[in-house]
């Protein structure tokens, strides 16, 4: 294959500047500093910093309230990953098979996807609120006494719902065109080949969309994990006492509402390096099983 | 092995586009069937019906002794054979053969077998393991093939399986195909646009043109007795030549000169083959021949006559120049149609 050029050396870089500049600015210079506070105690007026070794990183294994997040924030992540994938690709294969009116219903699907997330969390928030949420009623015909941002079962609960709400149109929008790439006499050989429509969405449909749910799957572990934010912030109003929080929430809760800069910075250095480990999880384990056609 | 038969089958798209008018024939056990026509023209279609993958709109399909109108595509016993081959590409050539007999739970050991039987016989052995990525377009064919064979079927389908191949590859697998299906014995339909794969595969052939089959028969008697014109000039390159003549009391005229006796007056189209004009110095007709195509073993004589184009082919032994030639027309070469609806007369 013939290699198109630049002719001077110089030119490349300049064009490779700004966005090369922005990353710098926004990301390894504040990542950087964040590894450098997580080893010092800042005082909350800002005169002035103590070096403290590891003593961050070792007094947050102690925190409860940490603990606590943590396995909320594997336990939130893990449901909003799994049903905003698993009910998208149901979604996306009714809708693949839908002839009449096909584009109404991709469009109504694919609607939510433009709604911003804090206004997702207001419009959740809407539809949960305490005294004139539909849901709170909707609930209470069953004896379900919703408390939203006051049972923590509960606020989890709308938080789950909300940024499932949220993901799934980006999920169905993926399957549904994964799914619309899969050839036409594939499916129709499967046809001829296997009788059960289950045993031929697992042989060969689903095998061939493992490339596109890989791929929102590393998204929407990143969408959990860090996306959901403006949600969380939303739902607990900034109240978060004994409210459910994610890691990375819990790391501006703790930083710019507590003041602890470095115990916040090492939670991020934490949060760094797992989610480092687990993109290096899922590239070596689970796409060596994916075939890209 | 069965016998097919189709009662009127009729499809019409949700549009009211009539794809495929009411058609009815029987193909007999072991008898390998060539649909042909343009594209758009409904061959596909009513393979597609025989095959389970389009609903019947009307009329009744029988495989063997059922009426498989209703029955899935995979529970009619039949194998097809995709233009794009249609492999799963995530499954290794083994796979790719041995899926179907999977899913009829046959034991793995005579899956193994089987597919083992039918790389065989399509020289696959080697690549087995292999994914359809890493085949050549003939070995996807064959891959394509095998996964046909190691059913067993009642039925074989063909859908323009050689079109995605180049021309060299394509007449071989031409052959292999016909040679295969020749020592298994299976009934077989084949939907093809190209007439030369048409004429050389097929017992019979079935020639239609938008939606309706305008002939069935052998090779020889759709190349030598065309029913329409559409047929006449679908078959055979080049073509049989169609001219629009004119007929007094029984004597066809062409350019003021009679060309043979026809019953009836008024216009007429003449139908005649290029191979059935013979140069000849003491041939009663002159045309005027205005462009050479040189072919090897023939040559192909454009020329005029009595302001019409025609066609004419000769062997190699015959010099050819443009210009005036008098040529002879073998007598009982000519064919006559209806010049308004194009059926033969």
């Amino acid at each position: 294959m013939k290699r198109a050029g630049f002719s001077t050396r110089w030119l490349p870089i300049l064009l490779l500047l700004p966005q090369l500049s922005i990353i710098l600015i926004f990301f390894y210079w504040p990542a950087a500093h964040a590894v450098k506070s997580s080893f010092y105690l800042q005082d909350p007026f800002g005169f002035g910093e103590t070096f403290v070794g590891m003593k961050n990183y070792t007094s947050l294994l102690k925190s409860s309230a940490y603990l606590r997040s943590a396995q909320f924030t594997v336990i939130f992540t893990l449901l909003v990953t799994i049903l905003s994938l698993s009910l998208a690709l149901l979604l996306a294969v009714k809708a693949d098979k839908v002839i009449k009116g096909a584009k109404a219903y991709r469009t109504l699907l694919m609607w939510v996807y433009a709604v911003a997330p804090p206004v997702a969390g207001v419009i959740g928030l809407v539809l949960f609120d305490q005294t004139w949420g539909p849901l709170k009623d909707f609930f209470g015909l069953f004896g379900w006494d919703f408390r939203l941002g006051v049972n923590y079962f509960d606020t989890a609960f709308a938080m789950v719902v909300v940024s499932v709400w949220k993901q799934l149109p980006v999920n169905f929008i993926f399957f549904l065109s994964g799914l619309q790439s899969i050839p036409k006499s594939v499916r129709e050989a499967a046809l001829i080949d296997n009788r059960s429509a289950s045993g031929r969405f697992w042989d060969v449909t689903f095998p061939l969309l493992a490339p596109t749910a890989f791929f929102l799957l590393i998204i929407n572990i990143t969408y959990a994990l860090f996306d959901t934010f403006g949600i969380i912030d939303t739902v607990v109003k900034g109240e978060p006492s004994n409210n459910p929080m994610t890691l990375v929430y819990r790391v501006y809760v703790d930083g710019f509402r507590g003041n602890d800069l470095g115990g916040s910075s090492a939670q991020s250095v934490v949060l760094m390096v797992l989610v480092l480990a687990l993109t290096v999880f899922q590239f070596r384990m689970v796409e060596r099983r994916i075939h890209y056609t | 092995m069965a016998q097919v038969t189709l009662n009127a089958l009729r499809k019409v798209y949700p549009n009211g586009f009539e794809a495929v008018k009411p058609a009815s024939f029987t193909i007999e056990e072991g008898e390998f069937v060539v649909l042909v026509g343009p594209s758009g023209c409904g061959k596909s279609t009513m393979l597609r019906m025989i095959a389970g993958l389009e609903e019947i709109t009307e009329g009744d399909l029988h495989i063997g002794d059922r009426v498989v109108n209703t029955v899935d595509p995979a529970d009619r016993d039949i194998a097809m054979v995709f233009q794009n081959y249609a492999l799963y590409p995530h499954m290794t050539v083994r796979k790719n053969i041995g899926y179907g007999l999977k899913n009829r739970k046959i034991a793995k050991d005579v899956i193994n077998q089987k597919v083992e039987e039918a790389a065989n016989l399509l020289n696959l052995n080697d690549y087995l393991d292999r994914k359809p990525s890493q085949l050549s377009g003939g070995q996807r064919q064959r891959v394509a093939m095998g996964r046909a064979i190691v059913r067993d079927p009642s039925l074989f389908l063909f859908d323009e399986p050689l079109s995605n191949l180049d021309a060299k590859l394509r007449n071989q697998m031409r052959i292999e195909i016909k040679a295969l299906q020749r020592r298994l014995g299976v009934t077989s339909v084949y939907v093809t646009h190209d007439q030369v794969e048409a004429m050389t595969m097929a017992d019979r052939i079935i020639v239609m043109n938008g939606g309706e089959i305008e002939q069935i028969g052998t090779p020889s008697e759709v190349y030598h007795s065309p029913a329409s014109t559409f047929v006449a000039s679908f078959m055979g390159a080049p073509p049989m030549n169609l001219l629009d003549v004119s007929r007094e009391n029984g004597a066809v005229m062409v350019g003021g000169q009679q060309v043979a006796e026809f019953t009836g007056s008024g216009s007429v189209t003449l139908g005649v083959r290029p191979e059935d004009i013979l140069p000849d110095a003491n041939g009663s007709f002159e045309i005027n021949v205005t462009l050479i195509e040189e072919l090897g073993a023939h040559r192909i004589l454009h020329a005029v006559w009595a302001g019409q184009p025609i066609m004419i082919s000769v062997t190699k032994d015959v010099a050819a120049e443009t210009g005036p030639l008098r040529v002879a027309i073998k007598p009982d070469a000519l064919k006559y149609f209806d010049p308004q609806t194009g059926r033969r007369l």
